[in-house]
């Protein structure tokens, strides 16, 4: 909940306003910051960073639907972003995919009912030399085999 | 981020990747002992703002981003005076797919960068620059955060550089996921706080950009390769590439050849050769079969076309583009419907949606390649697929159309027969 952010995030968020000339240009870093805090930006989030960059709430809804890493929603807690683009393809990725759907039992899109998984597919995230890749959270895991897969998911806690 | 396995070679002579080998780059220290900033002291010390334009200028270096627009050129358009503060964007939103150069520059060598940053801002006279990086690149931004620290804290950035009264600050601001974002105007709105939407040009960002102020764009590599300009001089850097295109090229080689990775390489170097040379060849037991040469917005070379120097005009010469020097290397054994479903996939996707060709045009060929895949084709879907395209580019606000339809186009062309065979018509 917006009311309970710590003052020390409070304190980084004033710090990332004042980096721009107009207030409204830190809605990017700031709902980054409180995304990580809160895990999502519903409702209040939004109406509490419109009320801190003095703009209509309408426009942290344009923003928090257009850019695909702010969730409305929380995701589970950890967040498997797999890429599915050309280079990764073309390296296995469909297979990678679908063991990864075979072993979460879940498809994309979706999160497991124990809220430990949710599974995004995404489009290229830059490290095409390690294809086929992922991200859980925000670490990247590259040259996926089933067998590199099922013990990243073991050694998570 | 997981950078650790070496992928990058060492060929000749380097401008940008000369000490990836060393462990520690990114500390300052490191960076020092290897003559860094020592460029940026003979700039602000040593050389006036319009001396340091000319010498871009002559160096013939163009933009890594994908446009290969001349970078001196672009900076002499910024007004010479203003009343308005003038801003430096730096592009490290690396969304092209097949594109990872930016990231290896900014996770070994940041300082390199903010040596080329605090050199074109002292030309162009700019106090405040903000680099736009990519918003999954979250341990690569702490890196160059730590970096920009260090280098405040030695007096290279701040108030006053090495007391010459030149001031520049200089942020950095994580984007959200949005391949957009990385066209320059959508860059700005995006930055301004806003949908990435791109903006109509003209008025071009050099005289309204940023917060509506004079505002220069560059890609990360087009600056890191600003300090080796001012400490060897144009001719030097100009000796390396060709005759209007100086340098190297950081070229990214990705799909099943033995050694994807990052390979440093002169301007105008043979596809054949970082094909085969560097990245080793295919696999055992693949084949050739095409390439893209530039990221995917790139039309495709077939297997047969590959004795192509690697610059923006040779490239251009056969219809393809050198875009971010991202080869993607494909084989015999994938299908080219495969092939056209990804880049369908990926338009329709990001496509902003500010445009009708662009936004219609995408999702309706993405939807008949998708009945294609699924053994539904029908016959005149290739012809269609080719009218769709041409109807997009050409016709859009920003490039991404063009970028859009191209791949297409070359794709349904390039490869009308096997396309066709996927036809239900077509399979007999
Ligand atoms: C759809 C689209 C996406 C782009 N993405 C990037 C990108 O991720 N990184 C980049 O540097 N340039 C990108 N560009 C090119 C920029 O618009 C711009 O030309 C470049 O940043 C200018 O810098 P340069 O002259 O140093 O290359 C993109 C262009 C288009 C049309
Ligand atoms: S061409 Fe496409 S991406 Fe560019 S402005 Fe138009 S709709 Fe947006
Ligand atoms: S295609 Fe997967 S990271 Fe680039």
């Amino acid at each position: 909940m917006i009311a309970g952010l710590s003052s020390e995030l409070k304190k980084k968020i004033a710090e990332v306003v004042a980096r721009y000339p107009k207030k409204e240009a830190a809605i990017l870093p700031v709902l980054h910051l409180i995304q990580r805090e809160t895990g999502a930006i519903g409702a209040d989030e939004e109406r509490w960073v419109a009320g801190l960059l003095e703009i209509r709430p309408i426009k942290v809804r344009e923003v928090v639907t257009f850019y695909t890493m702010y969730h409305q929603k929380p995701v589970g807690r950890f967040h498997i972003q797999v890429c599915s683009n050309l280079p990764c393809s073309l390296m296995g990725g469909e297979k990678v995919i679908d063991h990864l759907q075979r072993r979460l039992g879940i498809k994309i899109g979706e999160t497991t009912p124990d809220q430990r998984f949710t599974l995004s597919e995404v489009e290229c995230l830059g490290a095409c030399e390690q294809a086929p890749c992922m991200m859980i959270n925000f670490d990247y895991y590259g040259d996926l085999t089933p067998e590199k897969i099922d013990g990243l998911l073991k050694g998570l806690d | 981020m997981a950078c650790s396995k070496a992928w990058t070679r060492h060929v000749d002579e380097k401008i940008l990747t000369e000490h990836f080998g060393l462990a520690n780059l990114y500390e300052i220290e490191a960076y020092l002992e290897r003559g860094g900033y020592r460029a940026v002291t003979k700039a602000l010390q040593e050389m006036t703002p319009d001396g340091i334009m000319d010498e871009v200028k002559k160096a013939g270096l163009r933009g890594r981003g994908g446009a290969g627009f001349p970078a001196g050129m672009k900076w002499s358009f910024v007004p010479k005076t203003s009343d308005k503060p003038k801003y430096l964007c730096v592009n490290a939103d690396e969304g092209e797919p097949g594109t990872f150069k930016d990231r290896y520059i900014l996770t070994h060598n940041p300082h390199l960068l903010i040596e080329g940053i605090i050199i074109a801002s002292f030309s162009v006279g700019i106090h405040a620059a903000y680099v736009y990086i990519r918003g999954e690149y979250e341990a690569v931004a702490q890196r160059l955060e730590q970096a920009l620290a260090q280098a405040a804290q030695k007096g290279y950035l701040g108030k006053s550089i090495l007391e010459t009264g030149f001031d520049l600050d200089v942020f950095v601001h994580r984007g959200a996921g949005a391949y957009i974002c990385g066209e320059e105007t959508a860059l700005l709105e995006s930055l301004e706080g806003k949908r990435g939407h791109p903006r109509l040009k003209p008025p071009f960002p050099a005289t309204v950009g940023l917060f509506q102020c004079p505002t220069v764009i560059n890609n990360v590599e087009t600056l890191a390769n600003i300090p080796a300009i001012i400490q060897k001089g144009a001719p030097w850097f100009l000796d390396k590439g060709l005759a209007k295109d100086g340098g190297t090229r950081i070229f990214g080689v990705s799909g099943p050849v033995v050694r994807p990775g990052i390979y440093e390489l002169p301007v105008g170097t043979s596809l054949r050769e970082i094909i085969y040379t560097h990245a080793g060849g295919l696999k055992p037991g693949k084949k050739l079969k095409a390439v893209i040469p530039g990221g995917m917005s790139a039309p495709i070379l077939k297997a047969d076309e590959i004795d192509i120097k690697m610059d923006f005009d040779s490239l251009a010469g056969v219809g393809s583009m050198l875009g971010s020097a991202a080869v993607i290397v494909i084989d015999e054994a994938t299908p080219i419907l495969d092939v056209l479903k990804k880049v369908a996939k990926f338009y329709a996707h990001e496509s902003c949606g500010q445009c009708t060709p662009c936004r219609i045009g995408t999702s309706w060929i993405h939807k008949i390649i998708k009945r294609m895949s699924a053994g539904h084709g029908e016959k005149g879907d290739v012809d269609e697929l080719v009218r769709l395209a041409s109807n997009i580019k050409g016709k859009t606000l920003c490039p991404m159309g063009d970028a859009a339809s191209l791949p297409v186009l070359s794709l349904a062309q390039k490869f009308k027969n096997e396309l066709e065979s996927c036809l239900k018509d077509g399979s007999g």
